[in-house]
Order: structure tokens, then C-alpha cells, then sequence
């Protein structure tokens, strides 16, 4: 049995000013070490508040309650300064839009070397042979690391955050959509590297998704969750061919397939109400 | 079956400076030497990266963007020669639904506004035969004719989409061109818009060139399907035989990054 590397327990999430209103009601879930658990979900489920809890990036505007436990120490009872020192070392994140997420007047390389100087204190020339390596690692020509953002592709650009995920060898990745904005081809690439380096460095992941073919291609454990509320929860293969609950069935009714043989089934909300509370 | 539209050797070419008063040029071929043809009451898909000509092309079809060089014939009117107002009710046939329900609504403007306004342009005099035709169109797209004194923003995305829909069609155009209509969506609503566009398709008769990067979708909703690359059209065919058996190395490399495939491959 594996270690579990982060667990949450009882995890709710509502604004400050309306505590009725659950953003995200009671959730529970952990994930292993060494393996890819991934949340999917329509917008407004819940899934990005879940994994930006973990890092407590939330919105001030925003009150959680619960148990958030990586390596057994609770994230929400650490102070500011503590937290900090995780960001980035032990809990590294990605996001969605590459083009937002990177200062567009710094090079690469400045900003790679900066994820790693934050937490150690290593001398610039070593520092300088260390953004090579992750350069290296992701897949990115070493001559570009005086590049600014905008003279990269999409892809590209998501190679750069990658690596400064990677920096610090940390032991959960948290990735929000990081293939969404992408094309095909990429994302097919950017998954296979993720997939890749998540073995080579032993680290786990969160991952977040919409994309029921990308739950295919990476997790190992997948959530369902749905107006804030985990429906359904289990191993890919289990969730993906013998799905339980009615929300689940009726979502991945509208997820079309490579084949073409299957007829899309958009979801019929009075029948799902019903059969929920069939439950 | 008869061919709507017939294009024959599209050419564009963007020229790109940089450098100091841009004295370095780079020609940027995003459409080069493309023909195709559609026939009545099908579904051609486009596929292809970002930057491969596909909105180019398009934006080209009504006359959005000047092409440098080429032909095509819409229901055998030379389209690229039309002035005045032998364009304006060529325009009439040929319309377009966007990517990006939150950019292609103008906010100022209630949705009875944004569908009276193809109307309006298009002479339609009559008050009475316009509010009839309005209501009848936002009932077909599933909204409720009490909608119609909203604006957009009181609207979800998916929704949003159905407004753009119903503008499209108001008209009864021949042809309609769908830019990326579901990529914004959620999957759910995903299969909600595209079972609608099925749906008026059927009932209007409507020929679609549906642009998408998504080939599960182009499986589900194509008949046909072209390939581009750096704005050449690398494969054309029946969706179902480029499917099981494609032949140019970037359609097979595109295939097998299907989501949901890779895992299988591996």
C-alpha cells in the first residue's frame, strides 16, 4: 500500500460573506505517492478552488474549513511564512494559460533561475548550469534560454513553466488544465513529458481536467465532482467503463469518441435530478 | 449531389516586418494554393493547428480577408468578383458562427436587437414580419421569447452560443460557416450545441464548413474532412476512411494524439 501524500479531509469552501453557500461542500479525497490523481468536472464544479486550497492561493474573499494534510502536517494551520516555503519546493503548481503565467519582459532563463534561487542558496554559476539542465529536461533548446515569452509557442512557453515547476524537484505537482489552451499535437506531447517526468522524479499529481480523453491518458485515480460535491470516485479504468453515479453517466454520454460509433447524449437535468435523488 | 461551393487555388499572403522601420520583411503563406469543394446539405470539417490557415480561409469565404489569388464559385456565382449589392445578397447565404460567445454578442444591445439587425440590413420591412421571424428563431434555438429584451451578459456561454446560432440563421442562409463553435463550451454543453446544429441542419437543409481542432468532433459531426498544415491542404477525404486509414504523416500524427488514444498506444 502506498503512502498517501496528500490528504484532505472534509475540505468545504465558501465566501466570506454567504457561509450557507458551499463552493465547495465536504470533499475528501488523497493522493497517493508516485501516482496522478485527476479531478474532472464542468466549470463551476469546484476543481480549480480544490487545487488552489492546496497551495492556499485562494481569494481572500474566500473561507475554507477542513483538514489539509501534506506529509502529514496540516497546510491550513501554517503560517504565511511557512506556506512559502513549500510553494514551489515541496508543492510546485502549473496553470492553464502559459502566455499569462510568464512575466512578459523577463527572459526564460531569468525566470527559471528565480524559481530556483527563491529556495536555495546555491552560487549563480551553479544556478546557471542548473536552468541548462531543466532546459534540457523539458525539451527546449539550451540557445533559447535568453528568450523572451512572446518569442515561444504555446507549447514552448509550457515547457518554461514545467521546468520551473520542476526546479525544486518538488514532491506534488498540482496542474490546473496545463494542456487546455494547447493544440492537439502539443498537448499529446506535454502529457507524455508530465507522464514522463512524474516517473523519472518520483513526484505526485493533481491534476485537473475537463477532458475525460486526458483522464485516460494520465491518471491513475480519478474524482468526479459536480456543484462542488465529489460524485463519483475510483481507479481510471473502473470510473471510465462502469461508471456509478448518474452525473458521471450522463457526462461522459457527451464526451465524444475517436471512433465516431457512439451517439452523443446531451444531459437530460430533470431525469439526473431524479435519479440523484433516487440516492 | 450538388457541389455549393467550388474553390479553386486560395492564396493569401501575409508579409511580416521586424526590425528597425521594418526593413526585414518574411512572407507568411497562410493560405497556399487550397481547393476544395462542399456539397449541399453536408458538413466539411477543417482541421489543422493554430496557424494553419484555417480562419484564414474562412474569414475568406465572405470576403473578410482580400485573397491574393484564386477562385470560388458559390452556387455558381463567382463570389470573389461581387460589388454592391450583388455581394450584399451573396452575403445574405453565406454566414458565420464564432468562436467566442463573449466577444461576438455586442453587449449594448438586447438579443432582440442583435437579431433584428441581420434583418434590418437585409431590407426586411415589414415590423410585424420581422418580431414573427425573431420569435420563431430564438424558439428554435431553445430559448424563450421573454429572452429576447435581455442582453447578453445575462446569458452562460452555451446559451450565448444558441443567440449567435439563431443570428446566424435568421437569414436562412445556404451555407454557414462554424469557427471553433464548441471549443469554448464545457463538454456537456458541447454535445448540446452540436445535437442542435445537427438538428437545423436537418431542417433547414444547411451546408456547414466547420472549423474545429477536435477530432472527436469531426468524427461525430463531418462528413467530410480536409487537413491543413502552414496553409496547405495536406488531406481530403470521407471522414471515415482519413480516419481508419490516413496516408499523409501529419493526418496520422494528428490522429494518434487523440486524447484518450495515447494510452492504448503506449
Amino acid at each position: 500500500m502506498k503512502k498517501d501524500i496528500l490528504k484532505i479531509n472534509n475540505l468545504s469552501i465558501t465566501t466570506k460573506v454567504n457561509t450557507k453557500f458551499f463552493l465547495v461542500d465536504d470533499i475528501s479525497f488523497s493522493v497517493k505517492e508516485g501516482k496522478t490523481t485527476c479531478i474532472v468536472g464542468e466549470s463551476g464544479s469546484g476543481k480549480s478552488l480544490t487545487a488552489l486550497s492546496v497551495i492556499r492561493l485562494l481569494s481572500p474573499q474566500l473561507k475554507m474549513t477542513g483538514e489539509i494534510l501534506f506529509n502529514d502536517d496540516d497546510i491550513c494551520k501554517m503560517s504565511d511564512l511557512e506556506i512559502r516555503k513549500k510553494r514551489g519546493l515541496d508543492i510546485a503548481m502549473i496553470f492553464q494559460e502559459p502566455m499569462t503565467s510568464l512575466n512578459p519582459v523577463l527572459t526564460i532563463g531569468y525566470q527559471i533561475k528565480e524559481a530556483i534561487a527563491v529556495h536555495s542558496d546555491l552560487s549563480s554559476r551553479k544556478i546557471d548550469k542548473k536552468v541548462e539542465e531543466l532546459l534540457l529536461l523539458v525539451g527546449i533548446p539550451v540557445e533559447r534560454v535568453n528568450s523572451y515569452p512572446d518569442e515561444l509557442s504555446g507549447g514552448q512557453r509550457q515547457r518554461v513553466m514545467i521546468a520551473m515547476a520542476m526546479s525544486c524537484n518538488p514532491k506534488l505537482l498540482i496542474a490546473d488544465e496545463p494542456t487546455t489552451a494547447l493544440d492537439v499535437t502539443v498537448q499529446a506531447q506535454i502529457l507524455k513529458l508530465l507522464d514522463g517526468l512524474k516517473k523519472k522524479l518520483k513526484m505526485s499529481m493533481l491534476f485537473i481536467t475537463h477532458d475525460f480523453g486526458v483522464v485516460e491518458d494520465i491518471a491513475d485515480d480519478v474524482i468526479v465532482m459536480f456543484k462542488g460535491r465529489i460524485v463519483e470516485r475510483g481507479r481510471v479504468s473502473q470510473v471510465l467503463s462502469k461508471p456509478k453515479h448518474p452525473y458521471t453517466k450522463a457526462l461522459l454520454g457527451c464526451v465524444p469518441d475517436a471512433m465516431g460509433k457512439k451517439q452523443l447524449t446531451p444531459i437530460d437535468y430533470e431525469k439526473l435530478d431524479r435519479a440523484m435523488q433516487r440516492l | 449531389m450538388k457541389k455549393l461551393l467550388v474553390t479553386h487555388n486560395l492564396s493569401k499572403t501575409y508579409v511580416q516586418t521586424q526590425g528597425f522601420f521594418s526593413r526585414v520583411k518574411t512572407n507568411i503563406h497562410a493560405l497556399d494554393g487550397v481547393s476544395f469543394s462542399i456539397n449541399q446539405g453536408t458538413t466539411m470539417a477543417v482541421v489543422g493547428e493554430s496557424g494553419s490557415g484555417k480562419s484564414t480561409l474562412a474569414k475568406s469565404l465572405v470576403r473578410l480577408v482580400k485573397l491574393d489569388k484564386g477562385s470560388v464559385k458559390f452556387n455558381g456565382i463567382d463570389l470573389l468578383n461581387l460589388k454592391g449589392e450583388g455581394l450584399k445578397i451573396a452575403r445574405r447565404d453565406i454566414q458565420m458562427i464564432f468562436q467566442d460567445p463573449y466577444a461576438s454578442l455586442n453587449p449594448r444591445l438586447s438579443i432582440l436587437q442583435i437579431m433584428e439587425e441581420p434583418l434590418l440590413i437585409h431590407n426586411f420591412q415589414d415590423a410585424d414580419a420581422r418580431r414573427k421571424k425573431i420569435e420563431d428563431f430564438i424558439g428554435r434555438v431553445g430559448l424563450e421569447v421573454s429572452d429576447l429584451k435581455k442582453y447578453p451578459h445575462q446569458f452562460s456561454g452555451g446559451q450565448r452560443q444558441r443567440i449567435g446560432i439563431a443570428r446566424a440563421l435568421i437569414l436562412e442562409p445556404k451555407l454557414v460557416i462554424c469557427d471553433e463553435p464548441v471549443s469554448a463550451l464545457d463538454v456537456s454543453v458541447q454535445a448540446q450545441i452540436l445535437k442542435l446544429l445537427k438538428d437545423l441542419q436537418r431542417e433547414f437543409g444547411l451546408t456547414y464548413l466547420f472549423i474545429t481542432h477536435d477530432l472527436r468532433i469531426v468524427r461525430h459531426v463531418a462528413d467530410d474532412v480536409m487537413v491543413m498544415r502552414h496553409g496547405k491542404l495536406v488531406e481530403e477525404g470521407k471522414t471515415d476512411i482519413i480516419f481508419k486509414k490516413p496516408k499523409n504523416e501529419y493526418t496520422k500524427d494528428l490522429i494518434q494524439s487523440i486524447p484518450g488514444l495515447i494510452s492504448k498506444r503506449n
